[in-house]
This record gives C-alpha cells, sequence and structure tokens, in this order.
C-alpha cells in the first residue's frame, strides 16, 4: 500500500511560538489515524496544512503523490480531500437550510443536478438528517450540525477525509452514531472502493482513539509516539489509552498528572440547600426549551448535568445565572429568591458560559485582572489571586498572549480560571472541558473536588464525558427540556442494569424518545432504530459516474453557487433587504428637500441710525425681497454683534446718521452690509442679493430724481439651460441618485467577506476547488441585482414624486447604472478583503464613498473647481462620472454617444478593483 | 451603579480598540488627512469656473473681453465654435459659453447695444447663479472701460461697503474643515460605541458580563465613556494640530467651550449609537443603519447647506437631532467667537437630547438583554 501522506522536517512558527517541530510522518493509503495528544501541540495544525488550508512554511509535504505546497498540485488534488475544522459547524452556514447547505457544497465540487439530488438524499438517509432536509443549520443540535458537516465534507468522495475534533461538545448517543456512520462509509458502504478511504481525526476523546488502526500521540509540537492502539498500551503497560497516553508524556508534565480520587460527600441531610428548582419552566414563543424541572441541590454537591446537545442544560443554567427570566416556577439561589435584577447574589456564584466568550482583546491575564475588579476582590488581593490562578491552570507561560491566538482547551482553562478569580460559593459551568485535554481535564477536576470537600463550594456542572459525570455526587439525565432521572451515577447505573454510565444513559435516552416518537421534532434527533435500520437498508447505489476531473478554469457553477448562497442568506435576512431599499429611499427624500442651493429666508435686520424717510425707503426695499426675512431693528453696536454671533442673523444693514441730508446734498454717504462670513457659500450669495438690491434702489431714486442714470453699453442676456427655473431638486435628485448607489451596495458587500472572515466559514474557501475570482463574483452577482432594482426605484422615484424629468435615453441609463452598481459593489468586495473586522469594513468603506460621492464628485461643487488631492479624486473616481450621466440623462437629455467617455471610466473601474481584491485575497491561511 | 465597574470595563473597551490597528489608522485618518483633503479641495463658491467663448466679432473689444476673465474666478477662457457650443455643454466640460456676436465692437461704439449671449448650465446650480453675476459685471467693466479708454469705475451716489465678518476674505477652507471635524465626531462616535456592543452580542460576550455583578447601565456607560474619550481627545488633537497649526485658521473663540461642546454632543451620539446596536442583529444590519442615520445627520444639520433654506418640517425635525445643536453651538464659537452666554440654550439642548437618547438606549438595552443571552 503507497502511502497517502509523507512529510519531513516540517515546522511552523506563529510569531514567537512554534506550533510545529520538525515532524515527519508516513500515512498509509486507506487507514484511520488518529491524532491525540493535549491543546495546542500542534494537532490541528497539522491538519490544516494536510488539506492544504495553511501556508506551508518550513519542511516537506506531500499529500496524494504531489507535493502541497504547490498551486498546482492543491488544485489538483483540492477535491480529492475534505476537512471539517474544528468547531461545531464551522463551515456551514447557519441562516441556510440542510438541503441548502449541500447543495451549496455540491455545487461547488461541480456536480450535476440529478447526481446531487442522489448524492444528498442518500447521504441524509444513512446520517437520519433526510426529515430535516429544510430546517436552517443554525437551528440543529451540535450532534446533528456535525453530522451535517460531514455529509457536506463526504458530498464529493474525497480519498482523504480530516476531522479536527469532530465530535467536541457532541452528546454520547450523537456520537456513537457519528462514528458508526464513519465505518460505514469506509467499509465500502454506498461508494464504490471506498475501502481506500483514508481518515484523519483529531480527537479529545481517548475512548474514541481506541477504534482507530493508527494513533499519533504528539505533544509540544512533535510526536511522542506512533502505532496501534494496542502496541501503544503495550508499549506503556497501561490498560487503557487514557494512562497509555499520559504514560507517554515527557517526565516533567506526567509528574504533574495525578488520578482524580473522589472522597464522596458527607451525607449530611442537614447540609442547607444552596440551589433550588422548583417546575423551572423556559418558553421561547411556542417552543419549551425546559419543562418543569425541579432539583435541589445542597452545599458543597457536585452536580452533574447530562443530556443530549439542545435538552434545555444551558437554558437552565442560563435561568440559574439571572441572564433569562423565568417563564414559570421558582428558583432559590443560595437561600434568596432568584432575581435577574439581584446584583448581591452574583458576587457569590461564578458562571463559565458554553463556548469561549471572553475578550480576544484582552490578554489571558488582563481579563483575568478585569473580572477580578467587576467581581470586587479586594486591590490587595488581586495580584495575588489573579498569579494563582495563572498557576493553578498553568496559564503562566501565555499571560501575556492573546486568547485568539489561543487553542480552544486553553481558552476554556482561561475560562475557568476567570469563573473562579473571585472564590465563588457556587460555580455553574457550562460544558466546562469540551475540547480539554485528559490531563488538563483530570487537574481541573481535582481542583473541583478540592474546592467542593475541602472549601464547601457548590459545583453544578454539565458535561458530555462519562467519566466526569461519574465523579459527580449526583447527576440529571435531562432530554427534550425535561429530567429523566436524577441520582447519584451508581444508582443511575444499577437501574438500568447496565455495566457502564454511557450505556445507561444511552437506555434512557433511547427509552424517551421511544415515548417521545411521535413529538420528536421537539429535540430533532432521528431515534436510534431509524437510523440502524437506514443503514442496514443502505439504498442499491449506482455507480458514480467516473469523477470529472474538475476543470480549474472558471466554473460558472460554482460561481452560481455562492451566488445562490449569498442571495438565499440575503432573502432570509429581510431586515437588511427591506433597509437596502426603503433606506435609499427614504434618504433620497431626504436629501433631495435637504439640500438645497436655492438660499432663501435669510434673517437679516436694519441699524438705522438715521430714521429718515429715505432710511426707511431703502429699509422697505430690502423688506420687499422674497429672499429676506426682517428681523426687529437692532438697537446698537453690542446689540448687533450678539445677534451676529449667535447666529439669528445673516446680515445686518447698518445706515449711517444724516444718511438722507448728506444724500440729498449730494454728498458721499455709505450703507454698510455686514454679512456673516462662516458659511462663505451663502455669504457671497448674500452678497450678490445685496447688491442686486441695493442697485435696483439706485435706480429707482435716479429715475425719481430724474438724474442721469449711466445707460449700459451692452446688454447682456442669459440663458439658463437645462433647469430655467434654477430649481434645485432638478440639480440635487439626480445627483443623489449616483450618491446612494455608490455607498448602500458598497457597504453592501463590504461585509461579505471579513464576515466569512470573522464566522469562520471563510475556510470553505481555502478547502474547496473554488477560485478566489469565482468566490468574489458569486458574492457580488446578488448585490448588484439589489442595487440595479433599487435604482429602478430611485429613478422611479425621481420622476413620479419629485417630478424631476427624464428627458434622455431610459435604456443608456440603465446600462451605465448597472456598470457601475457593478463598480461600487466590487469597490465594496475591495474593502471587505483588505479589511479583518466589520468593524473596520464598515468604517473604511463608510470613509471611501461617502467623502468622495458627498464632496468631490461634483454634487454640489463642480470637479474643475476643486483643488489638491480632491480634485485628483474626483476626476478618477466613476462617481464623478456616473454623475455627469446621470444629470446628462435627466436634465440635457443625453445618451450614449455624448456619454461615452464616462462609459469606459465606469467600465475601467471594475476590472480594477476587481484585480485588487482577487490579489489581495488569500486562498490559504497564515 | 458602580463608578469603578464604569472604568474598569472602559479600559478593557480602550484595549480593545488599542488591539485593533486598522482601526486605529482610520481614525487618524479621518481626524488629520480627510479634514485636510476636504478643507482643502472645495473652494469658494466660484472657483475655477470652466468657461469658454464663441467668438464671432474677432475684435479687439472682443479680445479685451474674453481676456478680461482669469483665474481663480474662471479657468482661463477656451475660444470654441457655434458647433461645440451644446456638445460641450452636454458633456459639462463648461459650466459657461459666451457668445459675442458679429460686429460687437462696431455696435457698441455706433450705441447700438449689441446682445451678448450667456449659456449657463444649471445644473451646477453652485456656479450658475453666481457666476453669472461675475461675468455680466466683467463684460460690462471691460466694455465701458474699452469706450472710456481706460479702467472705468461705475460711481453710485450711495456707496455699499460690504464687509463679512468672521471670515473677511470668505475663504471657505475655513468653514470645510470645522465642518467635516463635526462629520468625523458623529460618525466614529457612532461607530465605535454601536459597533462594539454588535461585536460583543456576535461573540457572546455581553451575555458573559450580564451573568456578573454589572449592570446593564454600568456596561453602556463604559462604552460611552470609552468613546468619549478617544473621540475627545483626537478632536483635540485635530482643532490644534490640523485646523490651527497646519490649516493655520484662526480660531475666534474659546476652544474649550468647543471642547465642551464636542463632549456633550459625544455622550449624545454614543448613546444614539448603541441605541442602534440594540435595534441591529448583526453587523451588517448596523452597517446600513449607520449609512441611514449618518446621511440626514451630516447634510441636514446645517453642515452643509443653511438650514433656513430648507423646507421648515425638516427644519423642526432636525431640531432633534444633536448634530443640529452641535453644529450651531461649534459656527457659534469657533467662527463668531460667542461666549457661553450666547450659545448656552445650544448646550442644554444638546444635554436633553443626550439625556433621552441614553434613556432610550438604556431601556432598550435591558429589554433586549434577552434574546441576546
Amino acid at each position: 500500500m503507497s502511502d497517502v501522506i509523507t512529510c519531513e522536517g516540517l515546522t511552523v512558527h506563529y510569531k514567537s511560538t512554534t506550533a510545529i517541530a520538525d515532524i515527519s510522518l508516513r500515512i498509509p493509503r486507506g487507514a484511520t489515524v488518529g491524532f491525540i495528544g493535549p491543546d495546542g501541540v500542534g494537532k490541528s495544525t497539522l491538519l490544516s496544512l494536510i488539506a492544504g488550508e495553511r501556508v506551508l512554511q518550513q519542511g516537506k509535504l506531500n499529500v496524494l503523490n504531489g507535493d502541497i505546497s504547490e498551486r498546482s498540485h492543491r488544485e489538483a488534488i483540492c477535491a480529492d480531500i475534505a476537512y471539517m475544522p474544528q468547531g461545531l459547524g464551522k463551515n456551514l452556514y447557519p441562516t441556510l437550510s440542510v438541503e441548502e447547505n449541500l447543495q451549496f457544497f455540491a455545487k461547488l465540487f461541480g456536480h450535476g443536478r440529478a447526481e446531487r439530488r442522489k448524492r444528498i438524499d442518500n447521504l441524509t438517509k444513512r446520517t437520519g438528517l433526510y426529515p430535516f432536509l429544510s430546517r436552517p443549520a443554525g437551528k440543529l443540535s451540535g450532534g446533528m450540525k456535525q453530522k451535517l458537516g460531514l455529509c457536506c465534507a463526504l458530498i464529493h468522495d474525497p480519498k482523504l477525509l480530516i476531522l479536527d475534533e469532530p465530535t467536541t461538545g457532541v452528546d454520547p448517543l450523537a456520537r456513537s452514531q457519528f462514528w458508526r456512520l464513519i465505518a460505514d462509509i469506509r467499509k465500502g458502504g454506498s461508494y464504490k472502493e471506498q475501502s481506500d478511504l483514508t481518515v484523519l481525526v483529531a480527537t479529545a476523546y481517548m475512548d474514541e482513539a481506541q477504534q482507530f488502526e493508527h494513533l499519533i500521540a504528539m505533544n509540544d509540537g512533535k510526536v511522542l509516539a506512533t502505532g496501534t492502539p494496542d502496541e501503544l498500551l503495550a508499549k506503556t503497560n497501561a490498560t487503557n489509552l487514557e494512562s497509555a497516553f499520559i504514560a507517554l508524556l515527557p517526565e516533567k508534565i506526567r509528574r504533574s498528572h495525578l488520578p482524580v480520587v473522589i472522597t464522596p460527600i458527607d451525607d449530611n441531610a442537614n447540609a442547607p440547600i444552596a440551589i433550588e428548582a422548583k417546575r423551572l419552566t423556559m418558553k421561547f414563543g411556542d417552543f419549551t426549551a425546559v419543562d418543569n424541572v425541579s432539583f435541589s441541590i445542597k452545599k458543597g454537591e457536585i452536580f452533574g448535568f447530562l443530556g443530549s446537545n439542545g435538552c434545555g442544560k444551558s437554558t437552565t443554567m442560563k435561568m440559574l445565572t439571572g441572564l433569562l427570566p423565568q417563564t414559570s416556577g421558582e428558583a432559590w439561589m443560595l437561600g434568596s429568591v432568584l432575581d435577574p435584577n439581584d446584583i448581591a447574589t452574583r458576587y457569590r456564584v461564578g458562571y463559565m458560559s458554553q463556548g469561549f466568550s471572553l475578550y480576544n482583546e484582552l490578554s489571558v491575564e488582563q481579563n483575568l485582572v478585569l473580572h477580578a475588579r467587576l467581581f470586587m476582590v479586594p486591590d490587595a488581593q488581586r495580584e495575588q489571586r489573579v498569579a494563582e490562578m495563572l498557576a493553578r491552570f498553568s496559564l503562566s507561560q501565555h499571560k501575556d498572549a492573546l486568547p485568539a491566538s489561543l487553542p480552544l482547551g486553553l481558552r476554556q482553562r482561561l475560562s475557568l480560571a476567570v469563573a473562579m478569580v473571585h472564590k465563588p460559593e457556587v460555580l455553574i459551568l457550562d460544558e466546562p472541558t469540551s475540547g480539554v485535554d485528559p490531563v488538563a481535564r483530570d487537574n481541573f477536576w481535582r481542583l473541583l473536588i478540592t474546592l467542593a470537600r475541602a472549601d464547601g463550594v457548590t459545583i453544578f456542572i454539565s458535561t458530555h464525558f462519562m467519566n466526569e459525570a461519574a465523579r459527580c455526587d449526583r447527576i440529571s439525565l435531562m432530554h427534550a427540556g425535561k429530567v429523566l432521572v436524577t441520582d447519584s451515577p451508581a444508582t443511575i447505573i444499577a437501574h438500568k442494569k447496565a455495566t457502564t454510565l454511557e450505556d445507561a444513559f444511552i437506555a434512557y435516552l433511547e427509552a424517551a424518545q421511544a415515548n417521545n416518537d411521535t413529538k420528536r421534532t421537539a429535540n430533532g434527533e432521528t431515534s436510534e432504530e431509524e437510523t440502524k435500520q437506514e443503514i442496514q437498508s443502505k439504498p442499491a447505489h449506482a455507480p458514480m459516474a467516473a469523477k470529472q476531473a474538475i476543470r480549474y478554469k472558471m466554473s460558472l457553477q460554482r460561481l452560481l453557487s455562492y451566488a445562490t448562497r449569498e442571495t438565499l442568506e440575503l432573502i432570509r435576512d429581510p431586515i437588511r433587504l427591506t433597509m437596502a431599499f426603503l433606506g435609499s429611499m427614504v434618504l433620497m427624500v431626504v436629501i433631495g428637500y435637504g439640500i438645497t442651493m436655492d438660499v432663501e429666508d435669510l434673517q437679516y435686520a436694519v441699524f438705522d441710525r438715521d430714521k429718515s424717510a429715505i432710511s426707511e425707503q431703502y429699509t422697505n426695499s430690502l423688506a420687499g425681497s422674497r429672499y429676506f426675512l426682517t428681523q426687529p431693528d437692532i438697537t446698537s453696536y453690542e446689540d448687533m454683534d450678539r445677534r451676529m454671533k449667535s447666529g439669528e442673523l445673516s446680515l445686518a444693514i447698518e445706515i449711517p446718521p444724516d444718511f438722507g441730508q448728506k444724500l440729498h446734498k449730494g454728498e458721499d454717504v455709505e450703507i454698510g452690509a455686514w454679512i456673516d462670513g462662516s458659511m462663505p457659500s451663502r455669504a457671497e450669495t448674500i452678497e450678490g442679493y445685496v447688491e442686486g438690491i441695493h442697485v435696483t434702489w439706485l435706480l429707482e431714486q435716479a429715475a425719481q430724481t430724474s438724474t442721469t442714470a449711466s445707460t449700459s453699453l451692452i446688454s447682456v442676456q442669459s440663458r439658463y439651460l437645462y433647469n430655467p427655473d434654477i430649481k434645485s431638486l432638478v440639480a440635487i435628485v439626480p445627483a443623489v441618485i449616483p450618491m446612494l448607489l455608490l455607498m448602500i451596495p458598497a457597504l453592501l458587500t463590504s461585509l461579505a467577506v471579513v464576515r466569512e472572515k470573522e464566522l469562520g466559514s471563510i475556510i470553505n474557501l481555502y478547502v474547496t476547488p473554488v477560485t478566489k475570482l469565482e468566490f468574489l463574483l458569486g458574492k457580488q452577482l446578488p448585490y448588484i441585482a439589489t442595487s440595479f432594482a433599487s435604482f429602478v426605484l430611485l429613478v422611479l422615484m425621481a420622476v413620479y414624486f419629485f417630478n424631476v424629468p427624464l428627458k434622455g435615453d431610459v435604456f443608456a441609463f440603465s446600462i451605465i447604472a448597472l456598470l457601475f452598481v457593478t463598480f461600487s459593489t466590487s469597490f465594496g468586495l475591495l474593502a471587505s478583503v483588505f479589511t479583518n473586522s466589520q468593524i473596520a469594513a464598515i468604517l473604511l468603506t463608510t470613509i471611501s464613498t461617502m467623502v468622495p460621492a458627498v464632496q468631490f464628485a461634483g454634487m454640489i461643487t463642480p470637479v474643475s473647481a476643486l483643488e489638491g488631492a480632491g480634485k485628483i479624486i474626483g476626476e478618477i473616481h466613476p462617481v464623478s462620472y456616473f454623475l455627469l450621466a446621470s444629470r446628462g440623462i435627466f436634465s440635457k437629455g443625453l445618451g450614449f454617444g455624448t456619454l461615452d467617455f464616462a462609459v469606459y471610466v465606469i467600465a475601467i473601474g471594475i476590472p480594477i478593483t476587481l484585480w485588487l481584491s482577487v490579489v489581495l485575497l488569500k486562498k490559504q491561511e497564515r | 451603579m458602580k463608578l469603578k465597574n464604569v472604568l474598569h470595563l472602559s479600559v478593557k473597551e480602550l484595549w480593545s480598540l488599542w488591539r485593533d490597528p486598522v482601526m486605529l489608522v482610520l481614525i487618524f485618518y479621518v481626524f488629520t488627512l480627510n479634514i485636510y483633503t476636504a478643507a482643502t479641495a472645495v473652494p469658494e463658491s466660484l472657483h475655477n469656473a470652466p468657461i469658454a467663448f464663441v467668438d464671432h466679432d474677432r475684435s479687439q473689444l472682443s479680445h479685451r473681453v474674453i481676456d478680461g476673465f482669469v483665474p481663480p474666478y474662471f479657468l482661463t477662457p477656451e475660444i470654441i465654435t457655434e458647433q461645440e457650443v451644446n456638445p460641450s455643454l452636454d458633456t459639462g466640460k463648461y459650466t459657461f459659453v459666451v457668445t459675442i456676436p458679429p460686429s460687437f465692437e462696431k455696435d457698441v461704439m455706433k450705441g447700438l447695444v449689441p446682445d451678448v449671449q450667456v449659456n449657463v448650465d444649471a445644473t451646477r446650480i453652485s456656479q450658475a447663479f453666481t457666476g453669472n453675476g461675475y461675468i455680466t459685471e466683467i463684460i460690462g467693466e471691460e466694455v465701458s472701460a474699452f469706450v472710456a479708454g481706460y479702467k472705468y469705475e461705475t460711481r453710485y451716489p450711495v456707496g455699499l461697503v460690504m464687509r463679512a465678518r468672521f471670515n473677511p476674505a470668505l475663504e471657505s477652507f475655513w468653514f470645510g474643515s470645522v465642518m467635516e471635524l463635526i462629520n468625523a465626531v458623529t460618525m466614529i462616535a457612532i461607530i465605535l460605541s454601536g459597533a462594539a456592543l454588535i461585536r460583543e452580542k456576535e461573540r457572546g460576550t455581553v451575555e458573559h458580563l450580564l451573568a456578573m455583578p454589572v449592570s446593564s447601565s454600568e456596561i453602556m456607560l463604559s462604552k460611552i465613556a470609552a468613546t468619549l474619550l478617544v473621540v475627545w481627545l483626537a478632536t483635540l488633537m485635530s482643532v490644534y494640530l490640523v485646523i490651527q497649526y497646519v490649516l493655520g485658521i484662526p480660531i475666534n473663540g474659546d476652544v474649550w467651550l468647543f471642547m465642551l461642546a464636542v463632549a456633550i454632543h459625544l455622550f449624545a451620539v454614543s448613546s444614539l449609537g448603541i441605541f442602534m446596536a440594540t435595534i441591529a442583529r448583526s453587523m451588517p444590519q448596523f452597517g446600513l443603519l449607520l449609512i441611514l442615520v449618518l446621511l440626514p445627520l451630516q447634510l441636514l444639520s446645517g453642515g452643509v447647506t443653511p438650514r433656513e433654506s430648507m423646507p421648515e418640517m425638516i427644519q423642526y425635525i432636525m431640531l432633534l437631532a444633536p448634530n443640529t445643536h452641535f453644529v450651531m453651538a461649534s459656527q457659534g464659537v469657533l467662527y463668531r467667537g460667542a461666549g457661553l452666554s450666547v450659545v448656552y440654550p445650544q448646550l442644554i439642548a444638546l444635554t436633553l437630547i443626550g439625556g433621552v437618547l441614553y434613556y432610550i438606549a438604556l431601556r432598550r438595552f435591558k429589554s433586549t438583554v434577552g434574546s441576546m443571552a
């Protein structure tokens, strides 16, 4: 058998830490290989390297007969590798249904419609997901999410299946179903010659590792040992893998590990009750998450909560922390009635939520200090307490690291440390050990036991690990919102006549599900029986059409697959869609009416120091103007000063004393006009108005006194073209359309890529055959369509609501608009590719579109009148040309021909922005 | 409410920002280069207006008239043919095209009052009106001077002395820079406070905070406080470094009074940001909402076009927006040197609006806590 993977001297550094140090390995074809070891030893890094998801830094790695560091080889084998990253449903799209997720992946790998249907039906029937095809992935339980992830991974007949901790956080029933599925697929199952499928799995569950053919034990970026499980056991003289692994560890770490010894609890019936719940119920709409749950936990007790995902464990815990107000029922915490507004009790409770929820921007130590402060740990003790936590959880060497750079297990340890920093009396821990390695888990449990027995801390914990559940004083099994049984682990095992707690648990679950079969949708798991049957009656599988070699040139199908997915996400988010449409319309009304260049209703006042008939006449000529609004007369210079400073007056007219007399005598007189210059454009307009009124008044005077007025030598005839009434609306409305069509489409796409980066689904770009251009264009298409529809709406509004006549070629306008929205969506993509966080993407897009659109495109000031950098931006930015086109078509009756140049500029902008986006987008993680 | 908690949480917010280099660069850009570019790019209302002449006369007088148009008001005139008039206006090449009729000089000398035609592209409303006035004036002066043989000055019995107060030369970058600063303050404050909350919602850290002995108002205040501090300092830097030092704009009023207004305004808009974040369910929704709120705030607050020219309805509605009062106060203090006795009504209005926004945001924040967890 040839080797599927060979690697030599593989080394990966992250900044200062070494994730993988000089690893050399061979993995034969068709093997099932388990990677075991604590967190942060490089398992995930190694797997992502093999999957081609991460950039190879050092060493040689051959996967499927070729060098993975070569792009051509990566592209060639991409379709032969299936990769499921760590984290529940990380590469799935939560708003898309099961069917849509599967269709999306199937299309990426180039299957035809009939083929897709066949594969999806086959896979979902075998995994028990078939009844839930229309359910959104985000609403699936953890186990089902992982099954869906597996289906998505298997949809294209991979030769190499890479699973990174696929069952972490999944309940035992779902876990056993999952592994049966993998075994079934490997056996040949429904796929031809699947026996050569190579499966690589990283796992934290040692009992799972037992089933693998080969194991690779890793520690500290190095391989400790390889071999079959039996070989490892023999080598270390251990009875189970967990202790075998511990034996393999270097001396120093091994010594830190001690077996967990459970001191039985003092069976003191008089011990005070720490937590009590009576008929606690939580409803979300018509869905009952927690149904009549009652239990009481004594002080110092370790109380475990077991149950499949989504059965209501977390919700119950949230109610007890006061995060969620219960729908009905009562609960007491440390003797007082549970009240979400009761802050005092919270000082006595520590809570660790499921999944990492600490601050990625704060270092490990800063996180601890912040929580110590918030829990009012006295300043004097804080430093020592933080140091103690760092030491207890072996976080000292990472204290300055940012959580995001740490592996999952270390982050979980940090969460624990944070929950305990204030020495609470009650600890509520929601699946605290998911993804934590055995040594750390045991260390953690020893700590819990010490806390409970020595310090009398009450511990309420939920877990998936059966050996952990067995360590609890009492456990509750939960299913579909109900508590099935509450008792000590030994009693539960005895009651079901089972040998292990896991078997007892599965027996309870099956019994409950049999009862519930009619309304099993409440939980979402298919019953075990059904799954079994389906697996046995494997549908006869038609031989696959010889796998078409996937072509690595542009594939319209892959592009459309991304487009469909993006469209579905957009449709599932109606608020966003409505805002995109309604928003642009509202803005158009606001801006159309709001921005006006007509300077009217200017407030002015007169300081008449003459008070003669002639001065009054002058005043009246101003008052008669439609541009001015007369305010009460100015009484003094102080008055004028104050009123101008407050902005009340834009203009003050001062008529000097003896104005009338001097005028009569023919002496020189001057009228003073004080204009508020703080808004220069307005000031200039006022100057113009005042000058005009002044001259008119003079001419009237001249006519009355029949002095010879200077006759003009020429007459200037002004024709105001395109907008004869010089109405602001006609000038502004066509200019608002380009502005909105730049900003809103760019904002819509700007989050498209960066959001996938933040939520993790960007991994699909790394590991599927989709090319960067297909990925970008696919994302862009739905937004081009949306934006074009919004363009049509805006034009209709301009014509019918604002009554701005559309004189030019509508067809040409549409084509130009289509080009322009393509440009603006490309621009959004560029901003999205460029940034790493959604906030930064929003800010970058807002700044880089709003400023050019409002100031440099010629909306108010023509581009030719601009200066400096603004002028350059205005001259090269497509928005200026679209504005030119919009005004030209609306007001000047233009069409193609005169606007050709604008069309070219806009059209050239598209490939430039797209090219930049493609260049900046990475096809591998660094 | 414990001020200590607010303090610790604010420090956390500051760290978050500090660890996001792209944000830091963008904030720096917005408060420095962006203000500089925007301030220097937009000129006085008539500046470099593109003008062309159709000269049918080609006489000494017509040349004199054409030579009378010089930068900076107009670009150096171009001579075009009659056929080029419409296409060049259509493509927006010129805002003004002046046609000088044949035998213009002769007719003037004979006193026949010949017609000079000015075609104005009235879609460029900012240049159209003022520019036409200048054109009439320049042509008139040149012709009179030609006839009189010297530069002729019209003498009226009553002179009109116009003085622009607060900005004597009517230099528009004085205005533009401060308005851009005001826009920057609003934009960054809303984005910082709002997006910070959305980010906590999306990452699940809000839930974690709420399970601790920390009240909703402490969480909210800490975000507001951190935003306020960052933006306030950035503004201060911008006022001294960019506006006063680089652009050399004399500030008439009391900078610290302006900074007080900035602080109150920041309180109001960061509350607004949080309110928006409680409405939006995800970052993409927040982004759209942002544009929807930000554009009207900026365009209708009186910072771009004068308030009194807007429809009355809009003027009244905009009185509810913090920006309107902030723009009024800033213009008063920075341009007109107004003191507290003049701008106190705006400051009171800002405080009231800020208080109401804070209250609404807090109510909304508390009531949506359940759906966040």
